[in-house]
């Protein structure tokens, strides 16, 4: 098995409000990411897919069709956005690292026909990140 | 699909590598400049990473203030700016290599309550970097 990972930047903005909870509650809970007119992230995103190489192409898959997938699915969907409320599978959402990360592997996961989607890793910061994983894989580290 | 949430943290720290169970000249053989009688330091980097279920509410695995609070409390404020081998209790008798700090620190961040710890990773320069996923035995040299 290889893991092939390509990576993309996008810049979006967000904040956590959750309207079921009081105005202190929000501030106590979420700090400064409760601002209410949000805050941006350069946010970027490691894509994995395990697979065997093509004995003929000898790729796993061919990476300007994995570019073309980000490109549609995430840059067009959340690049220059603001999560809450301009992305339709985050309305109603918090959109914090976890959120974007599982949005991300549900939007991406179908779409990837050549292996199969092994992680997805999202940064927030460069001290902060969510991964998803296939059920029953283990992670594999850093 | 699984998610796994991972915060970086940084501490400065000194150590001697030093068996007191060897003599003079094995300890130089084996740990060479990182047995200078007199110590050295470093700058680590700590990545811990934490998994469960997404409480709906908050959008997250765990509060990133809470686990911040908690590191800090188990680990930095023992480690940051201190002599391992004098100030921290683990390695007055134990070999404070950075295999050693992985499985402590390990040890001390596992009793996190809101999440299920995955592992630890400690860089103790950009070069070199050790896991522990608490699986093995810990079979550390006295």
């Amino acid at each position: 098995m290889v893991y092939l990972t390509r990576k993309i930047e996008f810049s979006a903005s967000h904040l956590y409000h959750n309207p079921a909870f009081s105005a202190e509650e929000n501030r106590r809970i979420f700090g400064k990411c409760n601002n209410p007119h949000g805050h941006g992230h350069n946010y970027v995103l490691e894509v994995t897919v395990a697979g065997e190489p093509d004995p003929v192409t000898g790729m796993v898959l061919d990476l300007k069709e994995l570019k073309d997938i980000l490109q549609k699915e995430i840059i067009e969907r959340m690049d220059h956005r603001f999560l809450n409320y301009e992305v339709p599978e985050l309305v109603g959402q918090i959109p914090t690292c976890e959120n974007i990360a599982r949005v991300i592997w549900e939007l991406l996961e179908p779409r990837i026909t050549r292996g199969r989607l092994h992680r997805v890793r999202l940064y927030e910061t460069p001290d902060l990140f969510a991964d998803c994983y296939r059920d029953g894989v283990e992670g594999a580290g850093q | 699909m699984k998610i796994e949430l991972t915060r970086r943290y940084r501490f400065s720290a000194s150590h001697r590598l030093h068996n007191r169970h060897l003599g003079e000249e094995e300890n130089q053989r084996i740990y060479g400049k990182c047995n200078n009688p007199y110590g050295h330091g470093h700058n680590y980097v700590l990545a811990v990473s934490v998994s469960g279920a997404v409480d709906p509410a908050t959008g997250m695995i765990a509060n990133l203030g809470e686990l911040d609070v908690f590191v800090e409390r188990e680990v930095l404020e023992d480690f940051d700016h201190r002599n391992m081998n004098a100030d921290v209790d683990a390695f007055r008798k134990k070999v404070p290599t950075t295999e050693n700090l992985c499985t402590e620190i390990y040890a001390r961040l596992s009793k996190f309550p809101a999440a299920k710890l995955e592992r630890v990773r400690l860089e103790e320069t950009g070069l070199n970097s050790f896991e522990y996923t608490g699986e093995s035995d810990e079979r550390n040299i006295p």
